[in-house]
């Protein structure tokens, strides 16, 4: 009887001192893949592309006033000719939704052919009407990004500037991110096959010029540039309007801005 | 005594075995699947941001074409149109801009192009220059009387409906329909050629309504009549009755 409680307080001992040395194993193990994501982040730091942009010195957003849009579609359009978008209906990187919220507080939220054309209106409106204004949507470039996230392969990333890109080249085209997308913002490319969004127009951006979108805004209902330097249109925007964000419940982070956002808009 | 080679189980040395050969393989078809840089900065392929900024730029943005066309660039500047890009209308120019003899912009001439943004839309944001253009000038091209460069109106407009054709409706509709703007609103001259830096004024007190409505107001006996005194008197009139249409209810 006494040996055998003997024999057990010895195991005991010595499965502790087991324990002990298979946690210290284990968490050895994870030293290089900690040191490696520091090196690389250090690494990325100093990263500077081919046409002399170094994306860790930047960080990109955009603000959208919602009281200056006009429904025009002119940014639809210039779109789909700076990024090559098929020009059929339901490819688009951006689009403009119309809001019509009624004194019944119905509210109908279209969007025709992305308002490429514009918008058509009923003659008659068949109730009144107590708001009613557009609003331009886009990818919201999330700091926290569910496409990113639900990828497979690793062929949609958020870029060291923020901006979330798709390497169409390695994409499988399972479309994963399109449906994790809470703001609808991807599309499949009917020809490439592969997903595709909003870039900020990196082409573009990365060689001092700004998205087309905002380019052609005749109203300059759309303001790009910088989040975290002083000198920035974007930041002056920031500071002069009230801001709202699309979905903050889903803590996914925006980085595309509203002024003037109605709580009809989702 | 056996010695510990001999203790382990036939098994486990030929399970090993495999377990070292699935190893090895899959390392090989790890390293080679995935591309060299795959990885490098993130969890993703490095050189796909190289391929991403290679795309061809297509809107040459609004600083170039002042290059060339300083003329027309120079008149746009004092005119209503001058944050409006040329792009806009005349489209992508990169291409224009690299061989501006064999490539040609595109210029809307037809009607149906500035109603794009012109057209009365009830959703624009009011003060936006809209028009209805079936009744606009039908069938006339815009640019025969409006210079896009610098639009304006053709003529200096007489009457307030030329632009502000919604109220003009609806206050034709309503009990004020004989009364002028020009009792409400103080209209300078200048108005009508810069309507938004000389703006026309409006009425701030509920003394002014009172000028027709209030009990003792010397004016015509079938105008409805208020006590100012007691009829709200924590608000300006113009919060509960719309002046332009002050039956609404």
């Amino acid at each position: 009887m006494m040996e055998s409680l003997k024999d057990k307080s010895k195991n005991s001992v010595a499965r502790r001192n087991f324990i002990k040395k298979l946690t210290f194993f284990c968490t050895s193990l994870l030293i290089p893949s900690f040191v490696n994501s520091r090196e690389k982040s250090e690494k990325a730091k100093k990263w500077v592309l081919t046409n002399g942009y170094s994306p860790a010195e930047h960080y990109w957003g955009m603000g959208v006033a919602i009281n200056k849009c006009i429904g025009c579609g002119r940014c639809v359009d210039a779109c789909k000719r700076e990024n090559n978008v098929p020009r059929e209906p339901f490819f688009f990187k951006t689009w403009v939704e119309r809001y019509r919220i009624f004194k019944d507080s119905e509210t109908i939220v279209d969007s025709p052919n992305g308002a490429i054309n514009g918008f058509e209106y009923p003659r008659v409106e068949k109730k009144a009407i107590i708001r009613s204004f557009f609003v331009p949507k886009l990818c919201n470039q999330c700091n926290n990004p569910p496409c990113v996230q639900v990828c497979p392969v690793g062929a949609t990333f958020k870029a060291e500037d923020g901006v979330v890109l798709v390497d169409s080249n390695y994409c499988i085209g399972c479309g994963y991110c399109i449906q994790a997308c809470p703001y609808g913002a991807r599309y499949l490319h009917p020809v490439t096959q592969t997903a595709d969004k909003c870039t900020f127009c990196y082409h573009r951006i990365t060689n001092k010029m700004i998205p087309a979108c905002v380019e052609v805004c005749p109203t300059q209902a759309r303001i790009f540039g910088e989040i975290k330097k002083k000198a920035s249109p974007l930041v002056r925007f920031m500071r002069m309007n009230k801001i709202g964000i699309l979905k903050p419940s889903l803590n996914t982070e925006p980085k595309v801005y509203y002024a003037n956002l109605d709580m009809e808009v989702k | 005594m056996k010695s510990l080679w001999g203790k382990i189980p036939e098994q486990i040395p030929r399970l090993s075995v495999l377990l070292v050969i699935l190893v090895v393989l899959f390392i090989v078809v790890r390293s080679r699947l995935v591309p060299p840089d795959f990885g490098k900065y993130g969890h993703y392929r490095a050189s796909a941001v190289d391929e991403i900024i290679s795309q061809e730029i297509r809107y040459a943005g609004h600083e170039v074409c002042a290059e060339c066309h300083d003329d027309v660039v120079g008149a746009k500047k004092a005119g209503y149109h001058k944050n409006v890009a040329c792009e806009v209308c005349h489209g992508p120019a990169v291409a224009h801009t690299e061989d501006p003899g064999s490539v040609e912009l595109r210029a809307p001439r037809a009607r149906r192009y500035c109603p794009l943004c012109h057209e009365y839309r009830p959703s624009r944001p009011t003060g936006f220059p809209q028009i209805v253009s079936n009744s606009h000038n039908p069938m006339k091209p815009c640019i025969t009387c409006h210079d896009p460069h610098d639009p304006k109106p053709p003529v200096t407009p007489k009457e307030c409906h030329a632009c502000h054709g919604a109220i003009a409706r609806t206050k034709s509709l309503s009990h004020h329909v004989y009364v002028p703007c020009t009792r409400c609103h103080e209209t300078p001259d200048e108005h009508k050629v810069r309507p938004r830096i000389v703006v026309a004024s409006k009425p701030k007190t509920r003394e002014f309504c009172g000028e027709c409505h209030a009990k003792d107001a010397p004016s015509e006996k079938s105008i409805p009549r208020v006590d100012l005194a007691t009829h709200g008197e924590r608000y300006v009139c113009w919060q509960c009755h719309y002046p332009h249409l002050p039956e609404a209810r």
